[in-house]
């Protein structure tokens, strides 16, 4: 509440303000922003990274992306991390804007410490932060300023496993395999064949098998990936990440193709 | 007290003839009031403990923390008014928020107290604030390694190996100048802190026998039903600041009793 009578937007009045005793400075100023015109918000994501996969399986949740960063077409950053822990139970992946991402981690970092910070014996969980970034997404779509990303949420708390997804329009579903960007048209069929309907028996072994299969098809047919990926990997025992993973590929065929190898056919 | 009626203990922002602000040291009497306030820097850790005088059979056990989280690696422990304590902490959650946003990177106790003293000293300025009735004892381990420092309510502080403020103070100073601090371990410091609250309590009975002879039915004087709280930071707690688990207490607690039984001998 403004209580400077004077601010209320009427002609000053002798009753309240007998000797326009009121700093001008306080005064209601040019209500307009100057720069609004030149406000800007995100058209197109700059930086970008690519799919995430992420499947439930019998002891929790496996996670998998790439870890390049492109730059339009060029393969800017070889070495970005796009699979982040939070607290001790969840991993979001991304694809979409890294610097958006990165502000993300950030938002998600603070709120950890928040709560630690209570030292009421509650952590947040999977579902939590699914909710969190659920609003999130939305209420940054609604200001027509979008985070460019489509997120992979991932997590296991108290005995259950938690797997969601939530993009730019806020747009949010669960499943017990989902796949972001490229990998949603090439990896989803693969993966929902292996997992869905039987994410209680999947071993760990058969998990690890079917997400660097389908890393190894991505790598084939995804011109914006990377044959360098990270898995997480998120059960009772706590969060791991293990890095520097790569497939083997056989790129012989290739020389066949016109327009790939050398030309001479 | 010859302060009293001098007029110059009204106020903060008077100093009086002799270059002393009363109100400032009137503060510090708040402190000495409280129940016993410790801090342990040790070689791999940080340890704090409060003797919290229980003063109503009524209140639910554990209630009303004197030990705080500032961050995930911050722990901040105060002696004096229990709602300046929670102010205070609530102020350097702020200040380690804005430094983590801004260099994205857990913040170093140095910034956080330096800052945090600088808003403590600002309430000795004003007629219309009354300076914090209270002292905390911040620790961490950072990345320049264990700290731990002590804030008084003048604003100034000073980093220590071992720190004692509240009631029994100079008997745990005592205490701790027997410690080689710089060699123990964190663990072996939780059933040192411990046994410093023993000693204390077998002082305050001696003290007691004594007065009871004098002032038979003095109700006051008995000393006081307290509860130890606890809390650690070191390698155990992955460097978070946690509350001492349950049977490590209790094992620092039994440990501290024999002592003093021995003593008794």
């Amino acid at each position: 509440m403004d209580h400077f009578p004077t601010n209320w937007g009427k002609p000053r009045d002798e009753a309240v303000d007998v000797y326009s005793t009121y700093p001008l400075h306080s005064r209601p100023r040019n209500q307009v922003d100057t720069f609004a015109e030149g406000v800007q918000h995100t058209q197109q994501p700059i930086v970008t990274g690519t799919s995430v996969l992420a499947i439930k399986y019998k002891d929790g949740v496996m996670m998998a992306a790439d870890t390049l960063a492109s730059y339009g077409s060029l393969a800017r950053f070889k070495d970005i991390s796009r699979l982040h822990p939070v607290g001790d139970y969840t991993v979001i992946g991304a694809g979409g804007d890294m610097s958006d991402f990165q502000h993300i981690q950030g938002i998600l970092d603070d709120l950890i410490v928040e709560e630690f910070n209570e030292a009421d014996g509650n952590a947040l969980g999977p579902s939590e932060i699914f909710e969190v970034m659920s609003q999130v997404m939305y209420a940054r779509r609604s200001k027509f300023n979008p985070l460019w990303n489509s997120l992979l949420i991932g997590g296991f708390k108290d005995g259950k496993s938690f797997l969601a997804y939530v993009d730019l329009l806020g747009t949010t579903y669960q499943s017990p395999s989902i796949a972001t960007g490229y990998g949603a048209y090439i990896a989803i069929p693969l993966l929902r064949k292996v997992v869905d309907g039987r994410e209680k028996d999947v071993t760990e072994e058969q998990a690890r098998h079917i997400l660097e299969e389908c890393m190894k098809v991505l790598y084939y047919r995804d011109a914006r990936s990377l044959n360098k990926y990270q898995i997480a990997k998120i059960t009772k025992d706590g969060i791991e990440i293990t890095d520097g993973l790569s497939s083997k590929t056989e790129w012989a065929f290739a020389e066949s193709i016109r327009g790939y190898g050398a030309q001479n056919q | 007290m010859t302060s009293i009626g001098t007029g110059y203990d009204l106020s903060a922002s008077t100093y009086s003839p002799d270059g002393r602000i009363f109100q400032v040291e009137y503060a510090g009497k708040a402190v000495e009031n409280s129940g016993t306030v410790i801090g342990l820097r040790v070689k791999d850790g940080i340890v704090l403990a409060v003797e919290k005088l229980v003063h109503s059979k009524l209140l639910v056990p554990e209630a009303n923390k004197r030990i705080q989280s500032i961050d995930r690696h911050i722990g901040m422990a105060t002696a004096g008014l229990l709602a300046d304590g929670r102010h205070l902490a609530s102020r350097a959650r702020d200040e380690a928020q804005n430094l983590r946003d801004r260099f994205k990177e857990p913040p170093t106790l140095k910034a956080i107290t330096d800052r945090l003293s600088l808003y403590v000293q600002a309430y000795t300025l004003y007629s219309s604030v009354r300076p914090f009735g209270i002292s905390s004892i911040l620790g961490t381990v950072d990345k320049t390694g264990p700290v731990l420092y002590v804030v008084e309510p003048s604003g100034i502080f000073y980093g220590y190996h071992g720190a004692a403020i509240g009631k029994g103070r100079q008997i745990a100073k005592t205490e701790l100048e027997k410690l080689k601090l710089a060699d123990l371990t964190t663990r072996e410091a939780v059933i040192e802190a411990a046994r410093m609250y023993g000693v204390r309590s077998h002082i305050s009975r001696l003290k007691f026998l004594l007065l009871t002879r004098i002032y038979l039915v003095h109700e006051d004087v008995k000393d006081k039903e307290f509860e130890l709280e606890m809390s650690w930071i070191g390698p155990e707690t992955q460097g978070r600041h946690l509350s001492v688990p349950k049977e490590l207490k209790d094992e620092a607690e039994k440990k501290a009793r024999e002592s003093v039984e021995q003593f008794d001998d």
